[in-house]
Order: C-alpha cells, then sequence, then structure tokens
C-alpha cells in the first residue's frame, strides 16, 4: 500500500538502468517505507549493477524485459512482477531517443523508435493496469517527455513516440478514475544523462535529481502531469503558440 | 424489568441498494481523504449474510466499516470486499434498572444517544462525533474526554457477538474468551465483523452540560493546570496553539465540566431537561480548493480562537453536542482540506515524559506546519487490549493538511520523539506510521497477532492499514 503521504512498500521500475529512472526510484527509498523493488530491463548485467548500488534495505529483483517484445512476453513478465504481492508504484522509465537523421532515411531505425517508446509502452502499460485495478489501487508514472509537446526538428521521431505515449496515458488516466489506481505523466525537458551525452543542452536542462524531487512532489501532491523543471509547464504554454518560421529557428 | 426494543431498523434509501446483501465497486477512503482505494461493498442484513461474506471470502479479504471516520485506512480493502454495517442498527434489548443496551453493531453513537438520553441515560464515552458505530468504537477503543476518570469504550463493553475471520461465531466478554474480546477491543477490525455488543450506561439527569473554561497562557501553564484539578472533573480535554512561538507556545483553552444536573437548569430548559436534537448547522461545499488550510488561515484562526475564549468562566450551561461534538455541526468538513486530504497525527507519552511532549510542540511550532485544532489531554489507566491505544500520560492530537513533502519527515521526526518516550501513535487516526516501529509503540503486538492468527489462519480479515503495517 502506499501511504497517506504517498510512500510505497513496493515499487517496480521499468527501465532498470534508466538514470531519471533509478534517480526517482531513491527519492521514493528516501520514504524509508519501501520493503520490495523489481528492476526491469534487458542488460541483466547492467540491472544487477544498479540493484546493488541501490544499496540495503529493500530486496531487489530484477527481471528480463524488452519493450519490444510481444505481447505474450509482456503478459508473462506482468505475471512474474506481481508474483509476490502488489506493485504500489510503477516507473515506466524505458525510453529511446535514437538518430533523429537516421530514423528519416533508414525505416527499421523509425520503427525501432516508435515501438519501444510508443508501441511497446503501450503494450506493457495494458497488462500492468489490469493487475492494478485488480489490486484495487496503485500509481504509475510514465516518463514522457517535453518533446511530445510540440514536435522540434532535431527529434521529431522520438517526439512522436512520446506524444503518441502522452496521450494515451492523458486518456488512460481519466479512464482510471474511481479505480483506485493513478496515472501520473511527467514530462521532462533537456536532461544531463547517457542518453543526451554530447549533446548541446537545450535551455531549461536539467539533472536526473531534479526530475526525481518533481516527480516525487508531483506524487505526494496527487498531481496529474509534472514538468521539470516546473518552469517549463509555462514556457511551453507560450512555445507552443509561437509562429511555425520562430519555432524551427529555436536552438537546439 | 422487560427489555425496550426499538429494533432493527434496516438501512435507509440510499444507504443499501435493493437486493440484500449487494455488491458495489466503489472507492473508498478514510476520513482524511488520503489514499483512497477501491474494494466491493457489500451490506449484510443479517448475522447469516455476514457468516457467508466470511465463509466464500473474495481473495483479498474482507473487512467491516461503520461510518469511515478512522482517518486513514483502517476500514478500506483494496481489491476486496468491505461490509457496511450500517446496515445494521437498532436497540436489540436494554435494562434501563441495570443500565445496559446491547445494540447492533452498525448503530452510531448518534442514534443511541437519541434513544437514550429521553430516558435519562448517556453512553459510557464519547469521542469528538457522535457518527462513528458501535463496532468502530469497539474496533478503535475511542476514547473522550472522560478517558482520566472513566477509561475508554472497551471499559464499558460488557459483552460482544463475534464472526471470526475462520467463520466461528463467539460471544466474548472480560470473562469468557478474555483474550478474543481484549483482541477485538483496539484490534482495528481484524479479528473478525462484530454482530453487536452489549454496553454499560452513564444515567443522567439532563441533556446539558456545566462547563468551565480557561485560558492558559503557555504550556507548563496548561498542564499545571490539568493536573493540579482534573479530577474534579468526569471530562476534560484542552485546545492547544501549535503555532504560537516563544513565551506564548503551547498557550491553550481548558475546557472541563460534567453533566447538570436538573437542579442546574433555568425553567425553560426544566420543561424538557433531557431533549437531544441536535441538527447539522451548515454543510461543506462538495468541492473545495486545495491549500485553504495554511499557515496564515490557521495562525488567523488560532489567534481569534485563543482571544474569544474567556479568561476564566465557571458553571456555564451548553448543550451535549455543543460540548462534546462541535464538528458535527459542519456536514463533511473533512473537505475543509481540499482534494489532497489531511492525516490526523496523535500520540500518548508517558506522564514523566512531558519533556517529550514540550519536543513534540516545539517541533511542530518552529516548522510551521499548519494544525488546525490541536487537542490535549491525559490519559488514566490503560486497560487489557495489546492494541488499545489509550496508556496514562499525555496525548495530543493534530490535524495537518497532505500533499507537503515536508510533512512525513516532520512526522517521522514526532514519532522518533515519542518512540524515545515510550510512546505510541493511535491507529484510527494512522496513515503513514513506519511498520517497523509498530512492535516499539505496541509491545504486546505480538500477543495480539497470535490470538488473531488463531481466530482467522487464513487470514480472511484484512485491510488496506493491515497490509501497510504487516498486521
Amino acid at each position: 500500500m502506499q501511504d497517506a503521504l504517498g510512500a510505497p512498500q513496493s515499487v517496480l521500475l521499468l527501465g532498470g538502468t534508466s538514470e531519471i529512472g533509478l534517480a526517482t526510484l531513491r527519492r521514493v527509498l528516501r520514504t524509508g517505507r519501501t520493503r520490495r523493488v523489481l528492476l526491469a530491463g534487458r542488460d541483466q548485467a547492467a540491472l544487477e549493477v544498479a540493484a546493488k548500488d541501490l544499496g540495503g534495505g529493500p530486496e531487489v529483483r530484477t527481471l528480463r524485459f524488452d519493450a519490444a517484445d510481444d505481447p505474450a512476453d509482456h503478459e508473462a513478465f506482468v505475471t512474474e512482477a506481481t508474483r509476490d504481492g502488489d506493485l504500489d508504484v510503477v516507473l515506466l522509465a524505458f525510453g529511446l531517443l535514437g538518430d533523429q537523421e537516421r530514423s528519416e532515411e533508414d525505416p527499421a531505425a523509425a520503427r525501432r523508435v516508435i515501438d519501444v517508446n510508443f508501441t511497446g509502452a503501450v503494450a506493457v502499460l495494458v497488462p500492468l493496469l489490469r493487475a492494478l485495478r485488480a489490486q484495487g489501487h496503485g500509481t504509475v508514472v510514465v516518463f514522457s517527455s517535453v518533446a511530445a509537446e510540440r514536435p522540434r526538428r532535431a527529434n521529431f521521431t522520438y517526439g512522436a513516440a512520446k506524444a503518441g505515449l502522452d496521450a494515451w496515458c492523458q486518456g488512460m488516466a481519466d479512464r482510471l478514475v474511481g479505480t483506485g489506481v493513478r496515472l501520473m505523466v511527467v514530462r521532462p525537458g533537456f536532461v544531463h544523462t547517457k542518453m543526451t551525452a554530447g549533446m548541446r543542452p537545450a535551455p531549461f536542462a536539467t539533472h536526473p535529481d531534479a526530475v526525481a524531487e518533481a516527480t516525487w512532489r508531483g506524487l505526494v501532491r496527487g498531481a496529474q502531469t509534472v514538468w521539470a523543471p516546473p518552469a517549463l509547464r509555462w514556457v511551453m504554454a507560450g512555445l507552443r503558440h509561437l509562429p511555425r518560421p520562430l519555432w524551427r529557428r529555436l536552438p537546439g | 424489568m422487560s427489555p425496550e426494543i426499538a429494533g432493527p431498523s434496516p438501512g435507509g434509501a440510499g444507504v443499501r441498494p435493493p437486493g440484500g446483501v449487494g455488491g458495489d465497486d466503489r472507492l473508498l477512503s478514510g476520513w482524511g481523504r488520503t489514499s483512497p482505494t477501491r474494494a466491493t461493498v457489500r451490506w449484510p442484513l443479517t448475522d447469516d449474510d455476514v457468516a457467508h461474506c466470511l465463509a466464500e471470502p473474495p481473495q483479498r479479504g474482507v473487512v467491516a466499516r461503520g461510518l469511515g471516520r478512522s482517518y486513514g485506512d483502517a476500514a478500506q480493502n483494496a481489491g476486496g470486499t468491505v461490509l457496511e454495517m450500517t446496515s445494521r442498527r437498532g436497540v436489540l434489548a436494554a435494562d434501563l434498572e441495570a443500565g445496559w443496551v446491547r445494540v447492533a453493531a452498525g448503530t452510531s453513537l448518534d442514534e443511541l444517544m437519541r434513544w437514550l438520553l429521553p430516558r435519562g441515560w448517556f453512553v459510557p464515552v464519547t469521542p469528538g462525533t457522535r457518527m462513528v458505530t458501535i463496532g468502530g468504537a469497539i474496533a478503535a477503543d475511542i476514547h473522550g474526554k472522560n478517558h482520566h476518570r472513566d477509561g475508554s469504550f472497551g471499559d464499558h463493553v460488557r459483552a460482544l457477538r463475534l464472526r471470526t475471520g475462520g467463520g466461528e461465531e463467539l460471544t466474548c466478554s472480560p470473562g469468557t474468551h478474555p483474550e478474543v474480546f481484549w483482541a477485538t477491543v483496539g484490534g482495528m477490525g481484524l479479528t473478525g465483523v462484530i454482530l453487536d455488543a452489549t454496553v454499560a450506561l452513564l444515567p443522567v439527569e439532563t441533556a446539558w452540560m456545566l462547563v468551565d473554561a480557561e485560558r492558559a497562557a503557555d504550556l507548563d501553564d496548561l498542564m499545571c493546570r490539568m493536573e493540579s484539578r482534573d479530577h474534579e472533573y468526569r471530562y476534560s480535554v484542552a485546545w492547544v496553539d501549535c503555532l504560537a512561538r516563544g513565551g506564548s507556545l503551547g498557550r491553550g483553552v481548558l475546557t472541563r465540566g460534567d453533566h447538570a444536573p436538573l437542579a442546574a437548569l433555568d425553567r425553560p430548559r426544566r420543561e424538557r431537561p433531557r431533549h437531544f436534537d441536535p441538527r447539522p448547522v451548515v454543510t461543506t461545499p462538495q468541492v473545495v480548493p486545495p491549500g485553504l488550510v495554511n499557515r496564515l488561515s490557521v495562525r488567523a484562526f488560532n489567534e481569534l480562537w485563543f482571544r474569544k475564549a474567556p479568561r476564566r468562566r465557571v458553571g456555564h450551561l451548553e448543550s451535549i453536542s455543543y460540548f462534546f461534538h462541535p464538528l458535527d455541526g459542519v456536514v463533511g468538513w473533512n473537505r475543509l482540506y481540499g482534494p489532497r486530504g489531511f492525516v490526523q497525527y496523535q500520540f500518548v507519552v508517558p506522564f514523566g515524559a512531558e519533556d517529550a511532549l514540550r519536543g513534540a510542540i516545539e517541533l511542530m511550532s518552529r516548522s510551521g506546519a499548519p494544525s488546525f485544532l490541536a487537542v490535549l489531554k491525559r490519559f488514566g489507566r490503560a486497560n487489557p487490549g495489546p492494541l488499545s491505544f489509550p496508556a496514562p500520560g499525555w496525548t495530543l492530537a493534530l490535524d495537518l493538511p497532505a500533499g507537503s513533502v515536508e510533512l512525513a519527515g516532520l512526522l517521522d521526526l514526532m514519532d522518533e520523539i515519542v518512540l524515545a518516550a515510550g510512546g505510541r501513535v493511535y491507529l484510527a487516526k494512522d496513515a503513514r506510521v513506519r511498520a517497523d516501529h509498530l512492535g516499539g509503540m505496541y509491545p504486546r503486538l505480538a500477543e495480539w497477532s497470535d490470538v488473531r492468527a488463531k481466530l482467522d489462519p487464513a487470514g480472511t480479515v484484512t485491510s488496506d492499514l493491515a497490509r501497510r503495517l504487516g498486521l
């Protein structure tokens, strides 16, 4: 169960090596009430390292998960993830930025970005949310992106996939009202991680720990949408109306 | 004397859908409106209905719910079944010579008082609201302003009928199956479903209270006044301003009283001395924006409340509802905290640990967390219930808006103070204590768990609170 101030007893991190995901998980663990953690991802060795880095305290289990797997695999994954009891908080933090120019040339590359960020995410959320609805409670945090708000030249394949996921999650969050299950969307801006290493930071660039703090505050507050940094909400509220000729000349 | 019987009343329209036991998926939360979860709600009308619900339990178990006045998650059961016991109400038997009634567990104290007062009797213990059921009063072992003299609700229960999680029907009392009786008193509904209970009553001449009120300039002054003269009154409680700082830290208003004898009433009141028909005054809107209860509004309220209280007033006549249940006049006052809800934090520390109490109030004052109506009281003797909350000492209750990240850390610090002083928090109010602190706060937890495991080996009766605290 999550307590009145948001602290969960169990957390599943999808994308168990994601820096934003792990930073958020560490923030959640500071509540001192989490006893069970599940790290799910493709790279078993990297998951083990991440598990070790979490230190003592909760019992940590690693699970193989690949967003690009078949629906039947996703079903089996959810069965496995719920084997030891309720999932109080699920963090969906996997993502693939991809190479924008390549995705404009190579259909397989374009498809992979869409498959991981959108199709795969929705495909695992469907059986997960079914399990959460059956337990009558739970919170899902989906990491979308500021790129979902308005497509940019620099990363619009990724942005389109995140926009799809973001839209699906907004609809689902409304669908979940009254079920005891909550879904919260987080839209980080440019975050300094290995995914963005070597890229020129966009304005309002932030760090995983700051995204984690904003996410945790949103969870406690009962927010539906969180921006990280929070100022991006107002920046994007203006920028989304910027005329296209100006928008495409913006840096980054 | 033959018992006067009001008869069990079925739930009215809106309480129970047609079709008996029913079953309806609903989002349930406690009075604090935090952590709502979904459960299938059923309305058992008869003992057999209850037995049936327990005999074929869903995978995630069953718990009984009364009027939902536990602040946290005691009366909710995510993904499982919740039995709304308000479908079983009424006085089943009574002896108004000897002074006892047997009532269905879903009967509220409000209904019981309306029935008892005109007949010259009162409930032995009443909390700050009449809107609790008898079953809930036993399961939380509630206390009132008379704890220093009369103990808690469980001390006045002569016997109760329980359908255990294992499916057995047991009649228990302090003399028969005492271990089951005392595990149920304060057991947060986890030993089974209470069907009905026999409760000893307090004779009263009128439905009025004679009340003395006085202001105290600071915490020491307040505690000193309570220690020296609480024993002269049946009822005593103090309100503390937790935002006052420096020399005024812990200033408060002390209110104490007794049931007014007939002779104390003036002529108009003496014509209907035991008339009791309180009505709600206002209703809180369904939707209130978050943040209404904040540091500024609470500071302003506290200042007003302190200044409006008389420096000293003796023998003031007040109605029972005004004295005991002022908040019942405001229907849905819990909605004032907005959609994020609130947490009530109530702890007790033993006499001798006054420094811990002072430390806790200083911590609250320093943090600036806006606690609206902090309540201080001295507890008397504890009863044998292993999970019963009251123990000799000082108890303080605070209401705090949820939704801020800082509150969790603040309350964890409060827990440390309470634990170090040998105190505990009240489970009927709790929504956030650490599971691993429970054993320290309730040293007889293992004894209670043993009784429960025997009564309910499969763990059929469970709740969100039980899951959260590993009970």
